[in-house]
C-alpha cells in the first residue's frame, strides 16, 4: 500500500467568539486509507473538516496537500485542489436530472452548447463504476435517500483527485445500504483514494476504518490504528478522563415499576401514511415509557401525532376517556400533554425572545389571547423555574439565543413544566448538549418521574432508556413491533427486538 | 438617570427620533415661520398642525403594516384597499346615512384583509405575490364601484372626519390616537403581541408551543385591511372626493418605510409601534418640507426608494459585517 | 435533436395552460363573429409583445426563487427616456443602446443588493419599482409623443402572413427572445445553474456553482428584457410616459404563473410565460369583443385567474410530496418484508 501522506493539518486552531473550536490540532491522511474522525458533539470534527474544505478559515496553523501549502477559501477551491466532501444532508438539486447533478458546474459541451447525450452517457459510466444502475435522465427527487447519497458520492469521486470526505454518510441509510456504501468505499480505497470517514456509529467505524483520529473539546487526543483499539478504549478517549460512570451521569439504574394505574392516554389505530403505520399505545398514569428505534423508524413521528403537530389520517386518541380524532397542539396542551421537541434550535427556542418570554409561551398559548399574564406573574414563574432547574443566566431578560445548548434545553423544559402537564413527551432531551448538562437533565427527568409525572421518553441512547423507563416500546420501519416491561428492559433485548437490521442500534451500545 | 439615558440611546426609538429632530431643526433654520401656530376660529393652524393632519392616513396604515412585517410578511395592497374603502364610503353616502357608509367602508377593509389572510396564511402564497394580486385587482374593483368617475362627496358630517376640528386639533388626529391606543392595547395587554413576536421570530417553535400560527397571520392581515380602510375614509373625507385611480397611490412604500425606520426588522420578530409613529411623523415632515422648499415633488419618490434600501442595508448583517471589517482594518 | 421535457410536473402545467388557451380562444370564436381568424391570433403577439419579453426575463428570476417587481416601472422609465432623448434630437440608435445599458445596470444594482447583502428580493425590487417610476416622473410628467423617423419606420414594418395577416417587428422580437430563452435555459451552463440554484441554493453553493454571479446575472437579464420591452412598447404606442403600464408587474407574474413557472423556484419551462401571456391576451380580446364591459374587468379577471393558478400550483406541489412519501414508505415496506423473511 502506498503510505505517503496526501493531506496534512498542522497546528490548526479556530476560534469563535467565546469558544475554542479547535486548538493546535494535527491531522494526517495517507493515500489509500480510510481514516475515521472521532469525537463527541462539539469535539471539533466538523470544524476541522470545514477548515480543510475551505468553508471556514483557520485562525492559525497550516494545511498541506501533497506537501504543498494550501488555503482554500471556498469548497469550490478545495474541490479544484482535490478534496471533495459529501455531507450528511444530501447536497443535490432535487429538481434536475441525476446526470446533471453529477456534472453541474462542468457540463460537457459541444459547439458551445450542452451535450446532453455525452453527459448522460458519462454519468451512466461513472455510476456503473460504483455498481449503481439507474436512469440518469430522471430527476434526483424521484430516487430514495440512499441512492441520492450514492449519487452525491459519485459526483465527489469523479471530481476528486485524492481525498474524499464523508461526513456522517450512514445516518439515514439502513444496514443493507450501509454495506453497499462500504463496498464502494473499499473499492475506492484500493484505487488509492484517501477517505475521511465521520460517523457516530462505532461498529461501522471499526468495520471500515484503518486508522482514527480522536478529538475532544477542540483538542487532539491522539491518532490510533483501528486494530489496536477496542470500542471501550475509544469511548473512554472520546468522553475523556472523567469516565461516563462518574457522578456526572446518574448511572444507577432506577428500579422499574410495573404500573397498574389508570390509562391516561390510549391511541387506537393512529396512522399517518408515509410517516408511521397504525399503532395502539396505552400510557398509564405515572409511568415512564420509552420509545426505542432507529433514526427514521417513526419515533418522532409518533410523538408528533400524539401532540397534534401532524394530523393523523386514521385512528383516534382517547385521553381520560374522551375520544378525539382531530388533534392539534393547543388541544393537546389543554388535555395536559407537553412536548419537548428533538430539534431545539428549529422547533424549540425563539431566539429573539427573552428567557422569560420563552418560558411563559406555552402556558400563555394554553390560556389563550385574552387572559394575558401580568408581567409580575411572568417574572415569578420564570424565576421559579430558573431556580428550580438551575438555568445559568445573569438575567431572565437575556435573549435565549445567548445561552448554551444545555441551558436552552432547560428553558424549553421549564416552558412545559409551567403548563403542569399530565404527560411530558421528551424527544431526545439530551442530544447535542455537553456531558455535565446531560447529567443534570437526566436527573431532572428522574425526579419528575419520582414525583409521579407521566413521561414518554424518546432516545437513541439505549442506556438512557434502560435507566429511566418502566416500559419500553420498540419501533421498526415505521411501525410499533413490541414492548419490554419492568426488569425485562435491557439493552441487548431492545437491540434484539429492533432486529437483525439493527446495525445502528448495536452501535449505540457504547455505554 | 444615566442608565435611563443609556437605555434610551439603545432603544429603537432613538434613531427615528434623532432623525425627526434633525429635520425639524433644518426646517427651523431654512423656513422662517415654519413653526408658527396661530389660533383662528378656535382652531390651531400652522405647518406642524398641517403635518399632523396629513400624516394620519399614513400613520394608521403604517401601524397595521408594522404588525404584518413583524410576522415576516408584507402587505402591498394597502393603497388599493384604501381606494376601495374610499370609493365605497363616497358612493354609499350619496344615498345612505353616514354610519352605513362608514360601516360598509370598514367592512370592505375587513373583507380585503380576509382575502389576503386566506391567501397568505391558509393557502401559503408568498405574501408579496398574494397581496400584489389585491394591489392590482383592487384598483379595478375601486373603479368598478365608482364607475370610473371621481366621486364628489357633499356630506358635511363626512367631511368633518377628515377635515373637522375638535378641541382645537384636527379630528383625524384623534382618530389616529384612538387607533394607536386600540392596537397598543391589543398587542401589549393581550397575549397577541407576545404570540406575534414569537411567530415572527420562529414560526415552527411557536407552533410546537401551541400557538395557532395561521390564525395570527390571518388576524394580522385583517387588522392591516381595517387600518387601510380607516385611512381611506380619512383621505376621501379630507378632500371631499374619492378617486379610484389615485387615492393612496404608492402609500405602501411610505408605510414600509415608516415601519423599517421605526426599528421593526423586515425579517420579523420584535416590533415597535411607537417607533412607527415617530417614523411616520418624520416621513410626513420631510414630504412637507420638500413641498414648502419648492423642490420638485417627483424627487420624493426616488428619495424614499433610496432611503428604504439604505435602512434595509443598515439592518442587514452582511452590510454591518462589511462595515465592521473595514473599521477593524483601520484600527 | 430531440428535446424531451425533463420535468413531469411541467408537462402537466404547460398542457393545462395550452388547454386553457384553446378553450378561451374557442369560446371567443363561438361567441363572437370574426374572432376566429389568423389575424386575431397574431394580434395576441403584436399587442402583448412587450409583456412576452418581460415575462420571459422574469421567468428566469422566478426560477432562481427570486422575484422582480420593478419590470413594469422599468418599461415606463425606458419609454420616457426614449421619448425624452428623441425629442432632444439624440441619434435613435444611440438611444436604443443607451436604454439597454440602463436596463442591464439597473438589474445589476438590484441583483448586487440582493446577493451581496442578503436583502429580500421583493423589498429591493419594490424599491426599484418606485425608483424607476420616480425617475421617470423626474424626467417628465407629461406624455411625450415619439415622432422620430426610425421609430415611425419600425412601427410600420410588417411581416406578411398568408391571407393578408401580419406580424409587427415587436412581435418578432418577442418570439426571438422566447426562442433564445428556451435555448439558454436548456443548453447553457448559465441556464442549468439557474435551475439548480432554484432547486436548492445551499447545495448549489456546496457543489461549487457560481451562485452569486448567476443570481446577479438573472436580475441583469430581467433588466435587459424590461429595457427591450420598453423599446418595443415605445414603438407600439409611439409615446413615452411615466405612468405607462401601472400594475404591469402583476400581468408579468400572472403570465409566468399561468405558464407553469413555480413561484417557489426550480420548476418551469421558459416557453410557459409565452403561453401564459397568450392566455391573458385572449381574455383581453374577449373583453374588447364583448364591447360593453369596462377595461378594468381585464385586470380583475387576470387577477382571479392568477389566484386560481397559484392555488393549483400549491395543490400540485403538495400532491407531489404526498405521492413521493407514500412511494418511499411502500418501498421500505417491501424491504422490511424481505428482511423478515430472511
Amino acid at each position: 500500500m502506498d503510505t505517503t501522506t496526501i493531506l496534512k493539518a498542522a497546528g490548526v486552531s479556530k476560534f469563535f467568539p467565546g469558544v475554542k473550536a479547535l486548538s493546535k490540532v494535527n491531522f494526517t491522511l495517507r493515500r489509500g486509507e480510510i481514516h475515521a474522525l472521532m469525537g463527541e458533539n462539539g469535539a471539533g470534527k466538523s470544524t476541522l473538516i470545514k477548515v480543510m474544505t475551505g468553508v471556514q478559515k483557520p485562525n492559525e496553523g497550516t494545511i498541506l496537500f501533497n506537501d504543498k501549502r494550501i488555503s482554500p477559501k471556498t469548497p469550490q477551491e478545495a474541490q479544484n485542489i482535490g478534496i471533495s466532501t459529501v455531507y450528511q444532508e444530501i447536497n443535490l438539486c432535487p429538481n434536475i436530472s441525476v446526470a446533471e447533478n453529477i456534472f453541474i458546474g462542468r457540463l460537457p459541451k459541444k459547439n458551445g452548447k450542452i451535450d446532453w447525450n455525452t453527459m448522460n452517457e458519462q454519468a451512466k459510466q461513472i455510476l456503473e463504476r460504483l455498481h449503481i444502475q439507474i436512469d440518469v435522465s430522471r430527476l434526483v427527487s424521484s430516487y430514495s435517500i440512499a441512492i441520492q447519497q450514492m449519487i452525491a458520492i459519485a459526483r465527489a469521486v469523479d471530481m476528486s483527485s485524492g481525498v474524499l470526505i464523508l461526513d456522517e454518510p450512514t445516518s439515514s441509510l439502513d444496514s443493507r445500504e450501509v454495506q453497499e456504501l462500504f463496498k464502494i468505499m473499499r473499492k475506492l480505497k484500493n484505487e488509492g483514494m484517501a477517505i475521511i470517514f465521520v460517523s457516530h456509529f462505532l461498529k461501522q467505524v471499526f468495520e471500515i476504518s484503518d486508522r482514527m483520529t480522536v478529538l475532544r473539546n477542540g483538542l487532539l487526543v491522539g491518532e490510533y490504528k483501528t486494530s489496536e483499539l477496542t470500542q471501550t478504549q475509544l469511548v473512554a478517549k472520546m468522553v475523556g478522563g472523567t469516565s461516563v460512570t462518574s457522578e456526572e451521569l446518574p448511572n444507577k439504574r432506577r428500579k422499574p415499576r410495573v404500573m397498574e394505574g389508570q390509562t391516561f392516554l390510549k391511541t387506537n389505530g393512529l396512522e399517518k401514511h408515509g410517516s408511521i403505520e397504525a399503532f395502539d399505545l396505552a400510557i398509564r398514569t405515572g409511568e415512564v415509557i420509552g420509545i426505542a428505534g432507529l433514526l427514521g423508524s417513526g419515533r418522532t413521528e409518533m410523538a408528533k401525532l400524539i401532540f397534534g403537530i401532524d394530523q393523523a389520517d386514521q385512528g383516534n386518541i382517547t385521553i381520560d376517556n374522551n375520544m378525539m380524532t382531530l388533534m392539534y397542539p393547543r388541544k393537546a396542551i389543554k388535555n395536559g400533554i407537553a412536548f419537548c421537541p428533538e430539534d431545539r434550535k428549529v422547533e424549540g427556542v425563539v431566539e429573539d425572545l427573552t428567557i422569560r418570554e420563552n418560558i411563559v409561551l406555552a402556558l400563555q398559548a394554553k390560556r389563550g389571547y385574552f387572559s394575558y399574564m401580568p408581567l409580575k406573574k411572568q417574572c415569578q414563574l420564570a424565576q421559579k423555574y430558573i431556580d428550580l432547574l438551575k438555568i445559568k443566566t445573569p438575567s431572565m431578560e437575556q435573549k435565549i439565543g445567548n445561552l448554551s445548548g444545555g441551558n436552552q434545553q432547560k428553558v424549553i423544559l421549564a416552558r412545559w413544566l409551567t403548563t403542569n402537564p399530565k404527560l411530558l413527551i421528551l424527544d431526545e432531551p439530551t442530544r447535542g448538549i455537553d456531558i455535565g448538562a446531560k447529567g443534570e437533565i437526566r436527573r431532572i427527568i428522574l425526579s419528575l418521574a419520582a414525583e409521579g409525572m407521566t413521561i414518554l421518553l424518546i432516545s437513541s441512547e439505549l442506556e438512557e432508556l434502560v435507566r429511566c423507563c418502566d416500559r419500553v416500546v420498540i419501533l421498526r420501519d415505521r411501525s410499533l413491533i413490541g414492548q419490554l416491561e419492568g426488569d425485562g428492559i435491557t439493552e441487548t433485548k431492545i437491540m434484539k427486538l429492533i432486529g437483525e437490521g439493527g446495525v445502528k442500534a448495536a452501535n449505540e451500545d457504547i455505554g | 438617570m444615566k442608565t435611563l439615558v443609556k437605555r434610551f440611546a439603545q432603544s429603537k426609538m432613538f434613531w427615528p427620533l434623532i432623525a425627526l429632530i434633525c429635520i425639524i431643526i433644518i426646517n427651523l433654520i431654512l423656513i422662517p415661520g415654519f413653526f408658527d401656530i396661530k389660533i383662528y376660529n378656535g382652531h390651531l393652524f400652522g405647518s406642524p398642525i398641517d403635518i399632523l393632519n396629513r400624516m394620519t392616513p399614513l400613520l394608521i396604515i403604517s401601524l397595521g403594516m408594522t404588525l404584518v412585517i413583524a410576522k415576516e410578511g408584507i402587505d402591498i395592497s394597502v393603497g388599493s384597499v384604501l381606494a376601495i374603502s374610499a370609493t365605497t364610503a363616497a358612493t354609499l353616502i350619496q344615498s345612505h346615512s353616514i354610519f352605513i357608509a362608514l360601516l360598509a367602508a370598514i367592512g370592505v377593509g375587513v373583507l380585503c384583509g380576509i382575502w389576503n389572510g386566506v391567501l397568505v396564511a391558509y393557502i401559503g402564497v408568498n405574501p408579496m405575490v398574494g397581496t400584489l394580486i389585491l394591489m392590482t385587482v383592487g384598483r379595478g374593483i375601486a373603479q368598478l364601484i365608482s364607475n370610473g368617475q371621481i366621486i364628489t362627496v357633499h356630506s358635511k358630517a363626512y367631511h368633518f372626519i377628515g377635515a373637522g376640528y375638535l378641541l382645537g386639533f384636527p379630528f383625524s388626529v384623534f382618530v389616529a390616537v384612538v387607533c394607536f391606543i386600540l392596537l397598543y392595547f391589543l398587542m401589549r395587554k393581550t397575549a397577541m403581541g407576545l404570540f406575534l413576536e414569537a411567530v415572527g421570530g420562529n414560526q415552527t417553535s411557536s407552533r410546537f408551543a401551541g400557538i395557532n400560527v395561521k390564525k395570527i397571520m390571518f388576524i394580522v392581515y385583517v387588522v392591516s385591511g381595517i387600518c387601510a380602510a380607516i385611512a381611506g375614509i380619512l383621505i376621501s373625507s379630507n378632500v371631499n372626493s374619492a378617486d379610484a385611480n389615485n387615492a393612496g397611490l404608492w402609500i405602501e412604500l411610505d408605510a414600509i418605510l415608516a415601519v423599517v425606520i421605526g426599528g421593526t426588522s423586515m425579517s420579523g420578530g420584535r416590533f415597535y409601534l411607537g417607533g412607527t409613529v415617530v417614523a411616520a411623523l418624520f416621513i410626513q415632515t420631510i414630504t412637507t418640507t420638500i413641498y414648502t422648499m419648492g423642490i420638485p415633488p417627483e424627487t420624493v419618490m426616488v428619495a424614499k426608494a433610496v432611503i428604504v434600501i439604505i435602512v434595509c442595508l443598515l439592518q442587514s448583517n452582511a452590510f454591518r459585517e462589511m462595515f465592521m471589517r473595514k473599521k477593524a482594518v483601520e484600527v | 435533436m430531440k428535446i424531451k421535457f425533463q420535468i413531469g410536473g411541467n408537462n402537466i402545467t404547460i398542457l393545462a395552460t395550452l388547454l386553457l388557451f384553446i378553450v378561451l380562444f374557442g369560446s371567443g370564436s363561438i361567441l363572437y363573429e370574426g374572432f376566429f381568424s389568423l389575424q386575431v391570433f397574431l394580434n395576441l403577439f403584436i399587442d402583448n409583445a412587450y409583456l412576452i419579453i418581460v415575462a420571459t426575463g422574469l421567468a428566469f428570476v422566478i426560477i432562481t426563487g427570486g422575484i422582480d417587481l420593478s419590470v413594469g416601472a422599468m418599461v415606463a422609465l425606458v419609454s420616457t427616456i426614449i421619448a425624452f432623448l428623441l425629442k432632444q434630437g439624440v441619434n435613435p440608435y444611440l438611444v436604443i443602446i443607451f436604454v439597454l445599458i440602463i436596463g442591464v445596470l439597473f438589474g445589476f444594482a438590484q441583483g448586487f443588493l440582493i446577493t451581496r447583502f442578503h436583502l429580500h428580493p421583493w423589498i429591493v425590487t419594490l424599491a426599484g419599482m418606485f425608483f424607476a417610476r420616480g425617475s421617470a416622473q423626474l424626467i417628465s410628467t407629461d406624455n411625450i409623443a415619439v415622432n422620430n423617423k426610425l421609430f415611425l419606420k419600425f412601427s410600420e414594418i410588417i411581416i406578411p402572413f398568408p391571407g393578408g395577416s401580419f406580424l409587427s417587428i415587436g412581435a418578432v422580437a418577442a418570439i426571438i427572445i422566447v426562442v433564445a430563452g428556451v435555448y439558454v435555459a436548456k443548453f447553457t451552463s448559465f441556464g442549468r445553474n439557474v435551475y439548480a440554484l432554484g432547486g436548492n441554493e445551499r447545495s448549489s453553493l456546496l457543489m461549487g456553482l457560481p451562485v452569486r454571479r448567476t443570481k446577479v446575472m438573472v436580475y441583469m437579464l430581467s433588466g435587459f428584457c424590461s429595457a427591450l420591452a420598453g423599446i418595443v412598447f415605445t414603438v407600439y404606442t409611439l409615446s413615452g410616459f411615466a405612468m405607462h403600464l401601472l400594475g404591469m408587474e402583476m400581468d408579468a407574474i400572472a403570465a409566468c404563473v399561468i405558464g407553469g413557472i413555480l413561484l417557489t423556484g426550480g420548476y418551469g419551462h421558459i416557453i410557459g410565460p409565452l403561453l401564459g401571456t397568450l392566455s391573458t391576451g385572449v381574455i383581453q380580446t374577449i373583453i374588447t369583443f364583448q364591447g360593453t364591459l369596462s377595461s378594468w374587468w381585464t385586470k380583475i379577471v387576470i387577477g382571479l385567474l392568477l389566484c386560481l393558478f397559484i392555488v393549483l400550483q400549491k395543490l400540485i406541489v403538495t400532491g407531489k410530496f404526498k405521492y413521493r412519501s407514500t412511494k418511499v414508505s411502500r418501498k421500505e415496506e417491501i424491504k422490511a418484508e424481505k428482511r423478515s423473511s430472511i
